[in-house]
């Protein structure tokens, strides 16, 4: 037993000791081992943040928005709507809501504006998100001008900032009251954007919904599992700026284990003939690459990983920032929870350490499977 | 020690380049002897060496060994020795790695590594403890006055200093063997002297020392005391010197 922990002790210092003295290639291997693992561990740690908090965020959505549709586009819903779908067995309760986009033309930026459900705004007053408070440079108790849907200028004062925490999905929000809302968009009385629905039993949602699709042929009944479903597809693997950068960084990952694999220099199948001849099995030469593919895809493994959880979780992806976070010029500023997928973490290191090992044990066998005395002959 | 019968090593058998580089060769090589093995190039001396050295396979014909230490191989039958003509590469490495200590002609030491990892080599496979085969390693820098170059690359070397790491390699697994292919075919004469010198100090050791050389220092050398002489192949000549 001690003899086999020896016979690969002395070949891993061999191996480390051969990975020094090209210390330039190997570096450089290393820097862009991990920079591939970088741009794939960033992605996978912030789409799975995001995704976690999405769902965080949507447990307190409502378990069902009605929305009325008019050739195929969102359209206002009357307000009678909502009593006549209370009136359906199984319905705990319908609010009317009232939200639009509000356009900035000093900043060039668009905003979210609500009518929050509890009167928590009083009039002439609101409540933005730390975004808005951030390109206008505006405090609590300032004064803000927007433009009413007549060109009229209409006086705002700012009553509170919303927390840091909500960043992620309060940053362009403006909350106000009912009658500001009346007076910037001039919505027709009676109206609502949608409806938000509560069902009591989570099971009889969709009996609800299918009788509010039927009841009202011009709504679209969408349930929370269903919004979940779209951040998903959203955020999935599949979604977007996410495949094209996953495939940029594996196609290179796929290069450059392609060359590792084919690359294997005159110098090193001389090396590799000569430990043969001095008495080296090839098991031997096997386990000499092995290791030095280990060291190499290991360390990249673990700095890719460690870089990435520090730019995503510390410095919020900020080199993915606007390719990922929106098209907005109202960025938010927020720093994800952490939140690590360990199988994705797991697939990422079966994709990288696995296969980068496999290339270059691979040729090293080839060139160690040649008889020993081609080194007497060199 | 060592016996060769009717060994024959052909390359690329059965194609139209076939080509035999030892013909029907059979030959003893005694223990504690120094045996030179002479002639012109492509007269098949290599081969000869990589057949008894365990790098390549006879084509035909047997090599047996003779008082070797081998795990593979029990105790009790050592002392009739056994043939390695048809052993697996596994066995045939052990051999080689234990059994014999090889010189070679262009030295085959690996660059950017240090003298004294070069020499350390061949015993890592070995499960030796790494502190007890870094001990001999310095034993022999000191025994070949190379002590200064332990941690110099050996790409720094002189041509004399290059030969006697490759000295130094071939001893560390203290081998009962030692073969070497045209060790002065890069060495002056003043260095070739020196070089036979340290091959009398390892025969005065014990060592069974075979040499393939076509310098006259070597083979003309009272240290020899077995020369044979070889050509397209085959033994044109043998004889005790002495």
């Amino acid at each position: 037993m001690s003899s086999f922990i020896n016979r690969h002790r002395n070949i891993i210092d061999f191996a480390l000791s051969s990975l020094l003295r090209r210390k330039i290639k190997n570096i450089s291997l290393l820097g862009v081992y991990t920079l591939i693992i970088f741009v794939l561990a960033s992605l996978i740690f912030f789409v799975h943040a995001l995704r976690r908090e999405a769902a965080l965020i949507l447990k307190n959505a409502p378990d069902m928005v009605v929305q009325r549709l008019m050739a195929g586009r969102h359209e206002l819903i009357p307000v009678d709507y909502g009593q006549k779908i209370s009136s359906i067995r199984g319905v705990q309760d319908v609010v009317p809501r009232l939200w639009g986009y509000y356009f900035d033309p000093a900043i060039g930026s668009n905003y979210t504006v609500m009518v929050p459900r509890d009167n928590m705004v009083q009039p002439d007053n609101i409540i933005i998100g730390t975004g808005v408070a951030r390109v206008r440079k505006a405090s609590v108790r300032d004064l803000i001008a927007f433009q009413a849907y007549d060109k009229t200028p209409l006086l705002l004062m700012i009553q509170q900032i919303l927390p840091y925490e909500s960043e992620l999905v309060a940053a362009d929000l403006i909350l106000m009251s009912e009658q500001d809302f009346q007076s910037m968009f001039n919505l027709p009385k009676g109206y609502a954007t949608d409806l938000a629905v509560s069902v009591a039993n989570p099971r009889e949602l969709v009996t609800v919904a299918t009788k509010i699709a039927e009841q009202f042929p011009d709504t679209r009944p969408i349930l929370k599992s269903e919004i979940l479903r779209t951040y998903d597809s959203v955020f999935d693997w599949r979604g977007g700026m996410m495949i094209v950068i996953m495939s940029a960084a594996i196609l290179s990952f796929i290069i450059f284990a392609w060359d590792k694999a084919t690359g294997l220099s005159a110098e090193e199948r001389k090396e590799i003939g000569i430990l043969k001849s001095i008495g080296w099995e090839t098991s031997d030469v096997l386990f000499l690459k092995f290791w030095e593919g280990i060291v190499i895809s290991l360390s990249a493994f673990l700095c890719g990983v460690l870089l990435a959880y520090g730019h995503v979780f510390f410095f919020s992806a900020t080199i993915f920032e606007h390719a990922l976070k929106g098209w907005s010029i109202l960025y938010p500023q927020f720093r994800l929870v952490p939140a690590i997928d360990a199988f994705q973490l797991t697939v990422l290191f079966a994709l990288s350490v696995l296969p980068y090992t496999v290339a270059t044990i691979v040729p090293a066998w080839l060139a160690a499977s040649a008889d020993p005395d081609a080194a007497m002959r060199s | 020690m060592i016996e060769l019968m009717q060994v024959t090593k052909c390359f690329n058998a059965g194609k139209s380049n076939e080509f035999t580089a030892v013909d029907s060769v059979s030959l003893t090589i005694g223990q504690g002897l120094v045996t030179v093995l002479k002639g012109p190039s492509g007269s098949g001396k290599t081969t000869l060496l990589t057949l008894i050295g365990c790098m390549a396979r006879p084509s035909s014909g047997r090599i047996r060994l003779n008082d070797i230490n081998a795990s593979f191989f029990p105790e009790t039958s050592r002392k009739g020795g056994f043939d390695i003509s048809s052993l697996p590469e596994r066995f045939l490495t052990e051999i080689r790695r234990d059994t014999f200590g090889f010189i070679f002609q262009q030295f085959n030491l690996i660059k950017g590594i240090t003298v004294l990892e070069n020499i350390m080599l061949p015993a890592y496979p070995t499960g030796r403890g790494h502190a007890l085969f870094r001990k001999r390693a310095l034993e022999l820098l000191e025994m070949f006055n190379i002590s200064r170059h332990e941690t110099s690359r050996v790409e720094w070397l002189s041509g004399g200093e290059l030969q006697r790491v490759a000295i130094a390699r071939a001893l560390i697994n203290d081998p009962a063997v030692i073969v070497a292919d045209e060790p002065t075919a890069h060495l002056d004469s003043k260095l070739s002297c020196e070089f036979m010198e340290i091959i009398g100090n390892l025969k005065a050791e014990g060592k069974t020392i075979l040499i393939a050389s076509h310098d006259p220092i070597v083979y003309d050398s009272r240290l020899a005391d077995q020369v044979i002489e070889m050509r397209d192949g085959r033994i044109t000549g043998s004889g005790l010197v002495s």
